[in-house]
C-alpha cells in the first residue's frame, strides 16, 4: 500500500477504519520527504518532529474512540510565506532568514483545529515574486515530473511536495498565478479563492489587493476539504468577508448539465503552446459531454493585465517589503556607520534580484508626478477588466482557460528574461486583478509534462467551480497519475 | 500684529491631537502614557511579518465629533491611505494616514484676539497613528548619540491631524486660536489635549509679505511646538528671521523648520528641494470608510455644549463679566465646576433664562473664589479643577458663612486653606478652630471701650481729624479679638463710642 499516493480522504477511511495510524502515516511521509529531498528541494524547514507529536495526539483521539474529522491527522506542508507560532519564517529571502514568528496565520490556526499535521515549510520564489521558484534566496525547487524543470512558482515548494508525494496537500499563495500555475505544471488541484474568501492575516504580504491564500491537493475532494478548513470571516483581517460560506465539498458529484461555460477568444489566440493547446481542446470536448453548452466569450480588456498587473502588485510590494530595514528584526548590514547608509545596505544586501527589481518599479509607479499617470490609471483599468467579467458571467456559469501558455519550462531557460517569465503568468493575473476564484486542476499530458486547465468563476462561486472540476476528474482520471521518481 | 510692522503675516495651523480611546487605532494595545518601554505593543501595532490593521471605530466616532463641533463636512466616503518614509520609529516603513478623502473638511472655528472677534477656517481633519519614539544615549538627538533606542509604545495611538486655513494674520490670532481648539477637544473629550504627554502638538506654516500684497510670500514650516510657550516663542523667532531677510533684500527659502526650544531658535531641516515624496496610495489592507448620515446624526446628538456656548450662558444666565466667563470656560473641568457649583448653592437656571440678583450674587462669589484661591491652590499642588480638595458641597458651606455673616472675609481665607488641605467642611473647620465672627454688638463695645482707655493719645488725634488715628483703633480692636470680630460691627461701633466722647 502506497500510502503516500492517496488522498487525504482516502486517508481519513484508513485512520477511521484503524489500517492506518497517524504516526505511521507521518513516518511514511517523512521517508518520503527525506528520500526525495536532495531531488526536489521543496522545503526550507521540515518540522517532522511537531508533526510526530500532533499524531500521536491524533492516534490518542482515535484510541479513545473519539471522531476525528477529515483533515484530522493528515500531513500537510505550509508555504514558507505564512507565518507559523515558533516556527521560522522566511519567505525564502535572507532578509527574512532568521524570523520567527511568535503568532500563526489564521489558516494555520485554522488547519491545526482541524487536526491537519505539518510536515515543514516550503520554498517559493523570494517573497513571492517569480513564477519558477529559481528566485527562491536559498536554493531552487524542482519539479516532480522532470527534475531538470521548474516546479513553476511562486509557489513552487508546496506544488512540488504534493505532486512528489511528500505532503497529502499543502497552502499556496496566489497573487498573479502563483497557485495555479505550479498546481498546472505539476499536474495537481491548486485554487486561488475569491478574493476576501479566506484571511491573510499571517501572510506575509506581497501585493495585499490580489494576495490570496488557497490550497494545492491531489483531487478536487480534498480541495473542497481544505476549503471547509480554510476559508470564513477573520475579524483579524479587514477585507476578510462578512458572508455566508457553503460546505466546499456539498455540489460534488452533481450533474453540470446544461451549465453555460464560456470559453474567452482572447487567450485562445498565439502565444500558446499547440500541444498545449490540443489538450485543452480535447478537455472541453469532454465538458461538453458531460452536458455543458461551450460557446465562445470575449474578455476585452485582457491584453491590459499584464501592464496593470506589473504596476499595482509591484507599487504594493515596494510599500508592503518597506519594513524590512534592518531596525527591529531579520537581516542587518553589518558594515554600516550611520543609519541611511545601514537601511540602504541591508536591503541590498538582503533582497534578491527580482524583489529589488520590483520595489524599483513599485517606488516608480507611486512617486509624485508618475502616481496619476501609472498607479491610477492601472487602477482605473483594473476596473475595467472586472468588469468584464462581470458581463461575461452573466451569460456563463463558468470560465475556461489553459493555465498557462505551455507546460513547465527548463531551468535558466527564462531567467534572463524576466519579461519572458512574466508571460507564463498571462491566463492566470486577470483573474486576481478581479478579485474571482480560480481554479487549475491536471487536463492531460504534453510533451509528457502536466497541462493546466483553469476554471474561472463568479465571486464565492468555489463550491460549483470545484463541482464541474470534479465532473471532470471522474470522467477522465488524470488526477490519479504520479510521476515516477524512482523511489 | 499691528500695522507698523513691515510685513504682514500669514499663518496656518496644523493641530494633532491624541484621541482619547481606551485602545489603538488598528489593534487592542492599550494607549495609556508611559509604561516600561514597548510593553504596550503587539505584532500589529509592531508591522510585524503578515499581520493587518483593523480599525478601531471608536477612532472615528471621535474623528467625527470634532470634526462636528469644528463645524466641517462630514465625508460620507473616506478611506485610508499609506504614507511611505523611512525611520526607525516607524515598524512598517509607512504611516498609515488619510490622503485625499479626510474624515472631515470646510469647517470653522471663532477665535477672539485684541478683543476682536474672528473666524479661522479648518481646511481638514483626518486620522491617523502615531509614530513610536527613540531615546538618543549621550544627545538630545540622533546626531551626536552614543546609541539610540527605539521605545514602540506610542506607535498606533490613534491621531487626528486638523489643518487650518491661512487665515491667522498674528502671534496672538496663533494663540488664541490653539487655545479655542484645545477648549473644543477637551470639551468634546475626543482628546485629553495634555501638551505636556504630547497629546497636543502643533506646527505652524510662517510667511510674510508686503502690506497690501495678495499673494502668499514663501512660507517655512514649523515643526514641534508642544506648548502655548514654546509657540508663542517659535512664531516670534521664527517672523523677526523672516522679516530680517526680507528687509536686506533677500528670499526666504521654502523649508521645514525646527523649535529647538533649548537653543531659543528655529533650525532648519530640511529644504523643498529634498522635501519627502511619501509616495502615497490606497492602504489596501483596509476597506473604505462608508460613513451613514444616521452615523453621522448619532454622533451629533454626543456634542456637549461647546465653549463659546457656555461663555455666553455664563455671561447671560449668571451676569458673570466676560472676564469671568473667558476664564472659567478656559478650561473644561473649570467650568464643569462652575455649572456644579451653582446648582449645589441652589442657583441653576436652564439655558435662556436668567438668575435673580441674588443667585448673580452667588454666582460672582463661586467665580472669585474658584479664580482666587482655588486657582491659586490648586496650581501650587499641581492639581485640575477635576480634582479639587474642596467639594462642590464644602464650597457652597464656606459661602453660606460669608453670606450669613457667620465668618469674615478675612477668616474664610484661613478657613480655606483648611479646607483645601484636609478636604473638612467650611463648618467643621470653623467650630474646631474657634472661627466664628464676634457680632455680639455688647462684647465688641466692650472691648472698644478697653481700648479707647488704652490710647488717649490716639483717640485725642482723631478728635483733631486725623483719619488714620481710626484705622489703628479698627485694628487694635481686630488684634484684640484674633480676628473675629464683625469689621463691620467694630467700625459702626467705634464711632459710635468715639462720638460719645
Ligand atoms: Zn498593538
Amino acid at each position: 500500500m502506497k500510502l503516500y499516493t492517496k488522498t487525504a480522504h482516502e486517508l481519513h477511511d484508513l485512520l477511521v477504519r484503524k489500517e492506518v495510524s497517524a504516526i505511521e502515516l507521518v513516518k511514511t511521509q517523512a521517508e518520503r520527504m527525506q528520500a526525495l529531498e536532495s531531488k526536489i528541494r521543496a522545503f526550507v524547514t521540515p518540522t517532522v518532529d511537531k508533526a510526530l507529536e500532533q499524531a500521536a495526539r491524533v492516534d490518542a483521539k482515535i484510541a479513545a474512540g473519539e471522531a476525528i474529522g477529515p483533515l484530522e491527522g493528515i500531513p500537510m506542508a505550509i508555504k514558507d510565506n505564512m507565518c507559523t507560532d515558533g516556527v521560522r519564517t522566511t519567505c525564502s529571502s535572507k532578509i527574512l532568514n532568521k524570523f520567527v514568528p511568535p503568532y500563526d496565520a489564521t489558516v494555520v490556526t485554522k488547519l491545526k483545529e482541524a487536526g491537519a499535521v505539518m510536515m515543514g515549510k516550503t520554498n517559493l520564489d523570494e517573497f513571492a515574486m517569480g513564477s519558477s521558484t529559481e528566485n527562491s534566496g536559498f536554493f531552487a525547487t524542482r519539479n516532480p515530473w522532470d527534475t531538470e524543470r521548474v516546479p513553476g512558482g511562486s509557489s513552487g515548494g508546496s506544488a512540488a511536495s504534493v505532486a512528489a508525494g511528500q505532503a497529502v496537500f499543502s497552502l499556496g499563495s496566489d497573487t498573479g498565478g502563483s497557485i495555479r500555475q505550479p498546481a498546472a505544471f505539476c499536474g495537481v488541484v491548486g485554487l486561488k479563492p475569491t478574493y476576501g474568501a479566506v484571511s491573510r492575516f499571517g501572510l506575509i504580504a506581497f501585493a495585499s489587493s490580489l494576495d490570496q491564500i488557497g490550497p494545492f491537493t491531489r483531487d478536487v475532494r480534498d480541495c473542497a476539504h481544505v476549503m471547509n478548513a480554510i476559508a470564513g470571516h477573520d475579524a483579524k483581517d479587514s477585507t476578510s468577508a462578512p458572508v455566508d460560506y457553503p460546505d466546499y465539498t456539498s455540489l460534488l458529484g452533481k450533474s453540470i448539465k446544461g451549465w453555460r461555460v464560456g470559453l474567452p477568444k482572447e487567450y485562445f489566440g498565439d502565444g500558446m503552446d499547440p500541444e498545449v493547446k490540443e489538450v485543452i481542446e480535447k478537455a472541453v470536448k469532454t465538458i461538453e459531454s458531460l452536458g455543458a453548452e461551450v460557446a465562445e466569450c470575449s474578455l476585452p480588456h485582457t491584453e491590459y493585465a499584464l501592464p496593470v498587473y506589473y504596476l499595482i502588485a509591484p507599487a504594493e510590494a515596494s510599500s508592503n517589503l518597506a519594513r524590512y530595514d534592518g531596525v527591529r528584526y531579520g537581516y542587518r548590514s553589518e558594515s554600516a556607520d550611520d543609519l541611511i547608509t545601514m537601511f540602504k545596505k541591508t536591503r541590498a544586501e538582503g533582497f534578491g534580484d527580482e524583489v529589488k527589481r520590483r520595489i524599483m518599479l513599485g517606488t516608480y509607479a507611486l512617486s509624485s508626478g508618475y502616481y496619476d499617470a501609472y498607479y491610477l490609471k492601472a487602477l482605473k483599468v483594473r476596473t475595467l477588466i472586472k468588469n468584464d467579467f462581470d458581463q461575461a458571467f452573466e451569460k456563463f456559469d463558468c470560465i475556461l482557460s489553459p493555465t498557462t501558455p505551455s507546460v513547465a519550462f527548463k531551468f535558466g531557460d527564462r531567467t534572463d528574461n524576466p519579461l519572458q517569465m512574466y508571460l507564463s503568468d498571462v491566463f492566470t493575473l486577470s483573474v486576481n486583478l478581479a478579485g474571482i476564484p480560480g481554479l487549475s486542476i491536471n487536463a492531460g499530458f504534453a510533451q509528457g509534462m502536466p497541462v493546466g486547465l483553469q476554471i474561472i468563476g463568479k465571486p464565492f462561486d468555489e463550491a460549483r467551480l470545484l463541482q464541474i472540476a470534479h465532473a471532470y476528474e471522474e470522467a477522465t482520471g488524470c488526477h490519479s497519475k504520479m510521476p515516477d521518481l524512482g523511489v | 500684529m499691528e500695522r507698523d510692522f513691515d510685513f504682514e503675516i500669514v499663518m496656518g495651523l496644523e493641530v494633532h491631537a491624541e484621541l482619547h480611546t481606551k485602545s489603538k487605532i488598528f489593534c487592542g494595545c492599550t494607549t495609556e502614557f508611559g509604561g516600561e518601554q514597548n510593553t504596550h505593543v503587539c505584532p500589529v501595532c509592531l508591522g510585524l511579518p503578515g499581520v493587518l490593521p483593523v480599525l478601531n471605530r471608536q477612532v472615528v466616532d471621535y474623528a467625527m465629533k470634532a470634526g462636528l463641533a469644528l463645524n466641517c463636512e462630514i465625508a460620507e466616503f473616506s478611506k485610508f491611505d499609506r504614507k511611505n518614509y523611512f525611520y526607525p520609529d516607524l515598524p512598517k516603513a509607512y504611516q498609515i494616514s488619510q490622503y485625499d478623502l479626510p474624515i472631515a473638511k470646510d469647517g470653522y472655528i471663532e477665535i477672539e484676539a485684541g478683543g476682536k472677534k474672528k473666524r479661522i477656517g479648518i481646511t481638514r481633519v483626518h486620522m491617523e497613528e502615531d509614530a513610536g519614539k527613540l531615546v538618543h544615549a549621550g544627545a538630545a538627538n540622533l546626531a551626536g548619540a552614543d546609541y539610540s533606542l527605539a521605545d514602540y509604545n506610542r506607535t498606533g495611538v490613534p491621531l487626528i491631524e486638523i489643518v487650518s486655513e491661512p487665515d491667522i494674520r498674528s502671534i496672538e490670532e496663533a494663540i488664541a486660536y490653539l487655545e479655542q481648539m484645545k477648549a473644543i477637544l477637551e470639551y468634546t473629550e475626543v482628546s485629553d489635549c495634555k501638551m505636556e504627554q504630547g497629546s497636543l502638538r502643533c506646527d505652524a506654516n510662517v510667511s510674510l509679505r508686503p502690506w497690501g500684497q495678495k499673494e502668499f510670500g514663501t512660507k517655512a514650516e514649523l515643526k514641534n511646538m508642544n506648548s502655548f510657550k514654546a509657540l508663542q516663542r517659535a512664531l516670534e523667532y521664527e517672523i523677526e528671521r523672516q522679516a530680517e531677510i526680507l528687509r536686506e533684500g533677500g528670499k526666504i527659502v521654502q523649508e521645514t523648520r525646527m523649535w529647538d526650544e533649548a537653543k531659543g531658535m528655529t533650525i532648519s531641516l530640511r529644504s523643498k528641494e529634498e522635501a519627502h515624496d511619501y509616495r502615497y496610495f490606497p492602504d489596501p489592507d483596509l476597506v473604505p470608510i462608508v460613513i451613514s448620515r444616521e452615523w453621522v446624526d448619532k454622533v451629533r446628538q454626543t456634542l456637549p455644549e461647546l465653549p463659546q456656548a457656555r461663555r455666553l450662558r455664563l455671561v447671560q444666565s449668571y451676569g458673570l463679566p466676560q472676564y469671568d466667563a473667558d476664564i472659567i470656560v478656559g478650561s473644561k473641568a473649570m467650568a464643569d465646576y462652575f455649572d456644579a457649583a451653582c446648582s449645589a448653592y441652589g442657583i441653576a437656571v436652564a439655558a435662556g433664562t436668567e438668575a435673580d440678583s441674588k443667585g448673580k450674587e452667588r454666582a460672582k462669589q463661586i467665580s472669585n473664589y474658584m479664580m482666587g484661591e482655588l486657582t491659586r491652590f490648586l496650581n501650587a499642588t499641581e492639581k485640575g479643577f477635576q480634582d479639587s480638595p474642596i467639594s462642590l458641597d464644602n464650597l457652597v458651606g464656606l459661602l453660606r458663612l460669608l453670606e450669613e455673616g457667620t465668618i469674615s472675609t478675612k477668616i474664610a481665607k484661613t478657613v480655606f486653606e483648611e479646607m483645601f488641605a484636609t478636604g473638612k467642611a467650611a463648618k467643621t473647620v470653623v467650630e474646631e478652630k474657634g472661627l466664628v465672627q464676634i457680632s455680639d454688638e455688647g462684647a465688641i463695645a466692650a472691648v472698644i471701650r478697653e481700648i479707647l482707655a488704652a490710647n488717649p493719645s490716639v483717640v485725642a488725634d482723631y478728635k483733631a481729624g486725623k483719619e488714620k488715628a481710626m484705622g489703628f483703633l479698627v485694628g487694635q480692636a481686630m488684634k484684640a479679638t484674633k480676628g473675629k470680630a464683625n469689621p463691620g460691627l467694630v467700625n459702626k461701633l467705634l464711632k459710635e463710642e468715639l462720638a460719645k466722647m
